[in-house]
């Protein structure tokens, strides 16, 4: 087979580009096209003329992109009602503007709906959920706890007499009761917290059990009893958070009771939202009565408080004002409850369910917080100051248990409410003495603009209060809260943090002092400049370093970081204050240290937008990323490392030293030196030199001068030592080749060529199989792409003159042979097939494309007919190999693997020999007929092969294709 | 209200419109016998039976342990009538529907009381559904309670707001009335005629107490008196007890008085010649953390007047 002789058929790149040009095709208008927007008129104008205005539709059609989905599905499409509906919570004016062109009529409706409940609870109302797990979490403790449950004292003794005459319905529920009454009469005692809360969860377990199995009076005691358990204030600490989880409870029962009943109306139902009491039938009212005599008759305050309350919303049932005459009656109900702290939580309670079940009814909600001023001096009454002695409980810690309640309640009632009763009720609490814990509550609940305009005022009142009562961090932390979100007026601002601060300052507990500061960071850096921002932080270090106070300060601390993020984007301003790297050096744990680095770091990425060489910056920033970069080690994930890699590489991407192109070198190398361990990083900065390389080029407009070609190609050396560091061989053969492109491109050709060289002499190493996102995958066709890639570099890459006729290429294949391929493997064969492309190419007279300023082999060579012979001896080598190959394979029966690849050696024979040569010419005829021998070739390629012969065959110099074409036979499959 | 005859697998039932919330006298009380059976019931006839009874028993307090035992008084019939629904004969298979419709008419010139379930009284009407069968098979019979409320008055009612203070030396059942606390509680009630369906309502303000208060309680007491041959016995009990303070409460602030009053445990308040039920009081206790005595301190107040509007 040796016996085959290669020539290269003679291209003509120009004419062949021009022939292949695709032309381009105007479209007209009316044309279909994929890419042109679709405008659905006609479905657009009924739509209009459904709503019965035409200036909606217009409109629709003009600020609406006509959405083919809505047009199909004629209006009521879920999405785009959807849309509408979101479109329209916000403010109503653009909600006009904007939704009547998505919105159809339903959405029109809906709207109206909404509008009318104005004074309902809007989305902007904190829920009670969201406070749940808060109250949950602040309010523990470690003390015993007991749940003393009697089942059934409530009711008096008379009826279970009379029972001779009661019927027997009522029999047997009194049965019942007196069965409970015998077994559950229990205390627990010494519970810890944990179990406290497991045995109330219990309970809530069983009410739904007793609920599911139709025991409506045991699921009623288990209520009455849970509800008790609210009146006993032992351990009162953990009062809230006992309220939270009892309150569930209720909440549970409530929403049993109602389901319960409003399934009793079935038939018609009527509608969830706005039925009346007239459309409910007999049954389901006198269920609903029944329930309210029972409640009714509950013995204990408390208990038949809380069950009423819960059982509010049934008062929809009976009567249109129900829960209207209920609430005010409830209200003026806790005046009865002795103890403050329960009355207040009860009032909580009432609050909340009101807020849920009728939000119209503020005067009731109004009229609670007044009571609850009415009743503010028992707070300091003598029989909680007995209890609390009693308790060891201090003033201080006791107040602050009202706070989740009165917040509560201010909310409920600061709720949409208009200036003048806020101002009212600023007014009488500001009356009343020992006030510090209303004032809390007030900066907390009540619109932040409301208090930011008065700030001044609130921190007179903050400094007439009582040093004993309520801590005085906590009434500041709660003024910085509002003043975070809304702005006093301008010339009070710096007089505001100055008290502010004097007080603040002054806090001597470091957690204290931490938790008060934190919130007033964020007042500082809205309104004030770096200046004031270093003297806080400068303050903060001064109270958090002795005794190393910022261990257990942390979330506070990295709280402050990204605060002072959020207002300060540029890095110059934020590193230029003098404090904020000291700051920075409280953080000593390693994973907060690198969790703040990570904020800060982020924070940078987003917010720079122009590349930057202020030597701050870049010394801090390489200082935080030095500090991320050494976070890693070898338990670090491999995810981490990547955000890590990513966040750094940001970083380098955003350093520029404009013109001084030797400062950026100097600075890829500090780089280098300090993120060792990311390979990302190390890949993004040989990538950042070569791009160095090439503006260099650039300015230099191609023709470098001594000094810049020494540059360039001090930046060559640099890639060239830094890619061996790197483990993952792809990114290193990549990295050679990309590089040995940019120094050829540069005119180093020494440079180049050991770049090159280099990655041939790496290619052994390539494993067969590497590991791919965790899987372990076979590296050959990513070998293959490398190699094709080499291949079509090599093109320009002129031979060294000390060595041999196309040293690169013979270097290459000869690795290629060398190399261990997997076992039935045709990549070998593969790689000699596209060196054939190379070789044909480097044998015209005139290169595909060539190197400004360097000079190819063809100008080195000029067509010698030795050099072209050469290449034709390589060329019928790598002939004579792939035929042995196919050889071995009609031997192993791998006819499909034969077939497809005898048609590509075949392709390239067509595309790249010159089949005038008899020879040639038998060796395609051939190898058509040996793809086509099995008939596994793939018929619709054999076809467009055949018309682009016979396409080709009718150029000028291409007439003897037809020739070849006769003995083409198309073999059907059979 | 269904018996399940399990032999032959007859559901006899019957319901009556109107049961719970209640009749009042001169209405008709209306209603369906239900039988399903898989197959034909051959009986005897199907009969109701409505009766009205007053009940009245003695306490062992007012006349002795044995009297009270033996010397209970006859009840008295109020009203009674029987109506065959259908003669003897079959009931066919399947689910059969019986509509019936009793008008509450007395006896002679006696008056139908509201239904009442009190210690020594009971009002109670109550309608048996009856079937008859051959010897072999068991009679199967139904019975269910009915409520009657008596008629609204027509005489429209005054509200008669009462005040009330209670002191130390208001108490009664107090021995040692100089060892007690001094404390001063005022008050009011704004009704002490009350319309059965709504609630007793009142104010209550602690003025001054010197010890600090444990709990305020509102107690809700019927009185019977029962006629018989040796006199009458009059009686009082406790109906149910409401708790409207609890703990130290705020002084000289007004607590609410609310109370429902129970269903089928009051009613109007009625005086006939054999029996009264009325003189509803309502007691006031207020119990102290350091009572001298040890006991409760209560003070009686207001019998109230019940009717229904």
């Amino acid at each position: 087979m040796a016996a085959v002789q290669w020539h290269s058929r003679a291209r003509r790149y120009e004419s062949e580009l021009q022939s292949c040009g695709l032309e381009v095709a105007p479209v007209e208008f009316s044309d279909y096209h994929p890419l042109k927007s679709i405008t659905v008129t006609d479905s657009k104008s009924r739509r209009g003329a459904r709503k019965g205005s035409t200036s909606s539709s217009s409109s629709s059609s003009s600020s609406v992109a006509p959405d083919p989905l809505s047009s199909m599905l004629d209006g009521t499409d879920p999405l785009s009602m959807f849309a509408a509906a979101s479109a329209s919570e916000s403010p109503p004016t653009l909600s006009q503007s904007s939704s009547t062109g998505v919105s159809d009529s339903l959405g029109d409706l809906g709207r109206g709906k909404r509008r009318e409940k104005e004074d309902e609870v809007g989305v902007d109302f904190e829920p009670w959920s969201s406070k749940r797990g808060e109250i949950l979490a602040r309010f523990t403790t470690t003390e015993k706890l007991s749940i003393n449950l009697f089942m059934g004292s409530e009711k008096g003794k008379a009826p279970s007499l009379a029972s001779s005459a009661v019927s027997e319905k009522v029999r047997t529920r009194l049965e019942e009761l007196d069965d409970l009454e015998e077994g559950s009469q229990r205390e627990l005692l010494n519970l810890s917290q944990q179990d406290y809360v497991n045995r109330i969860e219990e309970l809530n377990q069983s009410l739904k059990e007793a609920w599911a199995s139709d025991q409506k009076v045991k699921a009623l005691k288990i209520v009455i009893q849970c509800s008790k358990l609210l009146s006993d204030t032992a351990v009162i600490q953990f009062y809230p958070s006992k309220f939270v989880l009892i309150t569930d409870i209720l909440d549970t029962f409530g929403r049993l009771v109602y389901e319960r009943i409003w399934s009793m109306c079935s038939d018609p139902h009527p509608s969830p939202d706005s039925f009346t009491a007239d459309e409910v039938n007999d049954t389901a009212k006198e269920t609903c009565l029944n329930w309210f005599f029972k409640i009714a008759s509950i013995r204990e305050l408390i208990p038949r408080l809380y069950v009423e309350v819960a059982l509010l919303k049934c008062n929809r049932f009976l009567t249109k004002c129900g829960i209207q005459e209920t609430v005010p009656r409830l209200t003026a109900m806790i005046r009865g409850i002795g103890d403050p702290l329960v009355a207040v939580y009860a009032r909580a309670y009432l609050c909340r369910i009101g807020m849920e079940v009728a939000p119209h009814l503020k005067d009731s909600l109004n009229k609670n917080f007044f009571d609850l001023l009415g009743t503010f001096r028992q707070i300091h009454g003598d029989s909680v100051q007995n209890q609390l002695v009693l308790q060891r409980v201090e003033i201080p810690v006791y107040l602050t248990l009202y706070s989740p309640a009165i917040h509560w309640i201010l909310q409920c009632v600061s709720y949409r409410a208009p200036e003048a009763l806020l101002t009212e009720m600023m007014e009488r609490c500001k009356k009343l003495g020992n006030n510090a814990l209303l004032l809390n509550s007030v900066m907390w609940a009540f619109r932040a603009e409301f208090i930011a305009t008065r700030a001044t005022d609130f921190i007179g009142m903050i400094k007439d209060c009582d040093e004993a009562g309520f801590p005085q961090h906590l009434l500041f932390g709660s003024l910085g809260r509002s003043l975070a979100c809304a702005d006093p007026p301008e010339a009070e601002r710096l007089p505001i943090l100055n008290e502010a601060w004097k007080v603040i300052t002054k806090v001597r507990s470091p957690q204290d002092y931490i938790n008060c500061a934190e919130i007033w960071v964020e007042f500082t850096c809205r309104h004030f400049t770096k200046r004031e921002v270093n003297t806080v932080l400068s303050d903060i270090i001064k109270h958090m370093t002795p005794d190393r106070a910022f261990e257990d300060a942390y979330p506070q601390l990295q709280s402050v970081i990204r605060k002072i993020l959020t207002y300060f984007h540029d890095f110059s301003v934020l590193f230029s204050m003098e404090r904020f790297l000291p700051f920075m050096d409280m953080f000593q744990k390693d994973s907060v240290r690198v969790g703040v680095c990570l904020s800060i770091m982020d924070v940078f990425i987003k917010h720079q937008q122009e590349p930057t060489r202020d030597p701050v910056i870049l010394n801090a920033l390489l200082h935080v990323c030095k500090t991320m970069h050494d976070s890693v080690n070898a338990l670090t994930l491999e995810d981490e490392k990547r955000s890590l890699a990513l966040l750094i590489n940001g970083f380098i991407r955003m350093v520029s030293f404009g013109r001084d192109f030797e400062q950026q070198l100097s600075f890829c190398v500090e780089a280098r030196a300090t993120f060792c361990n990311l390979e990302p990083v190390l890949v993004q900065l040989i990538h950042t030199v070569n791009q160095l390389a090439m503006e260099t080029r650039r300015v230099m407009r191609g023709s470098h001068s001594r000094k810049t070609a020494a540059f360039v190609r001090a930046c060559a050396a640099y890639s060239f030592i830094t890619i061996p560091s790197l483990t993952s061989i792809f990114s290193r053969l990549n990295l050679y080749l990309l590089s040995g492109q940019v120094a050829l491109a540069n005119q180093c050709l020494s440079q180049a060529d050991a770049f090159l060289k280099a990655a041939v002499s790496v290619l052994p190493e390539v494993p067969r199989s590497i590991s791919i996102e965790g899987k372990l995958r076979s590296s050959e066709g990513f070998l293959l792409d490398f190699i094709n890639n080499f291949l079509s570099a090599l093109l320009v890459v002129p031979d060294h003159p000390e060595a041999g006729v196309l040293f690169l290429v013979r270097g290459l294949l000869n690795m290629v042979q060398d190399y261990t391929w997997e076992d039935n493997s045709d990549a070998k064969v593969h790689v000699y097939i596209s060196a054939l492309p190379l070789l044909a190419a480097m044998s015209q007279e005139s290169y595909l494309y060539s190197i400004p300023k360097v000079d190819s082999n063809e100008t080195l060579y000029g067509g010698d007919p030795k050099f072209l012979a050469e290449i034709n001896k390589l060329c019928e080598t790598l002939i004579g190999q792939v035929l042995d190959h196919l050889k071995t394979l009609g031997r192993d029966e791998s006819i499909h693997r034969q077939g497809s690849l005898a048609f590509s050696l075949f392709g390239c024979l067509l595309a790249h020999g010159d089949l005038r040569n008899n020879k040639l010419n038998q060796l395609a005829v051939n190898l058509w007929n040996l793809s086509h021998k099995q008939g596994y070739c793939n018929t619709r390629t054999s076809v467009r092969t055949l018309e682009f012969i016979k396409h080709q065959a009718q150029q000028p110099d291409m007439v003897h294709l037809s020739d070849v074409l006769h003995r083409l036979t198309l073999q059907s499959r059979t | 209200m269904n018996i399940l005859n399990t032999k032959s697998v007859i559901l006899f039932a019957f319901h009556i419109c109107n049961i719970i919330s209640g009749l009042l006298c001169q209405e008709v009380l209306a209603g369906v016998v239900a039988i399903v059976s898989k197959e034909a019931v051959q009986h005897q006839g199907i009969t109701l039976t409505m009766e009205g009874i007053v009940n009245l028993q003695l306490s062992s307090k007012s006349v002795g342990v044995f009297e009270a035992f033996y010397n209970s008084v006859k009840p008295i019939q109020l009203i009674t009538s029987n109506i065959e629904v259908v003669k003897q004969g079959k009931v066919p298979g399947g689910k059969t529907e019986i509509p019936f419709e009793f008008p509450l008419h007395t006896k002679g010139n006696k008056v139908l009381y509201e239904t009442y379930h009190g210690v020594f009284v009971n009002i109670q009407y109550t309608l048996r559904c009856d079937m008859k069968r051959s010897l072999l098979a068991k009679d199967l019979s139904k019975t269910c309670e009915f409520m009657v409320h008596c008629l609204p008055q027509k005489a429209k009612l005054q509200p008669t707001p009462v005040d009330f203070t209670i002191t130390p030396e208001t108490l009664q059942n107090v021995r040692e009335r100089s060892l007690l606390p001094k404390f001063l509680i005022r008050g009011h009630l704004d009704a002490t005629n009350c319309v059965i369906t709504k609630p007793l309502t009142g104010e209550l303000v602690v003025e001054s107490s010197d010890v600090a208060i444990k709990s305020i309680e509102l107690q809700l007491v019927r009185v019977e008196t029962c006629g018989c041959a040796e006199g009458y016995a009059r009686d009082a009990t406790e109906i149910q007890n409401i708790q409207i303070a609890e703990g130290d409460v705020c002084h000289s602030l007004p607590i609410p008085i609310y109370m429902v009053f129970p269903r089928l445990f009051t009613c109007p308040t009625l005086e006939t010649i054999n029996f009264k039920v009325g003189e509803f009081t309502c007691n006031k206790y207020k119990s102290n953390s350091a009572t001298v005595c040890g006991l409760p301190m209560a003070d009686r107040c207001d019998s109230l007047f019940l009717c229904r509007v």
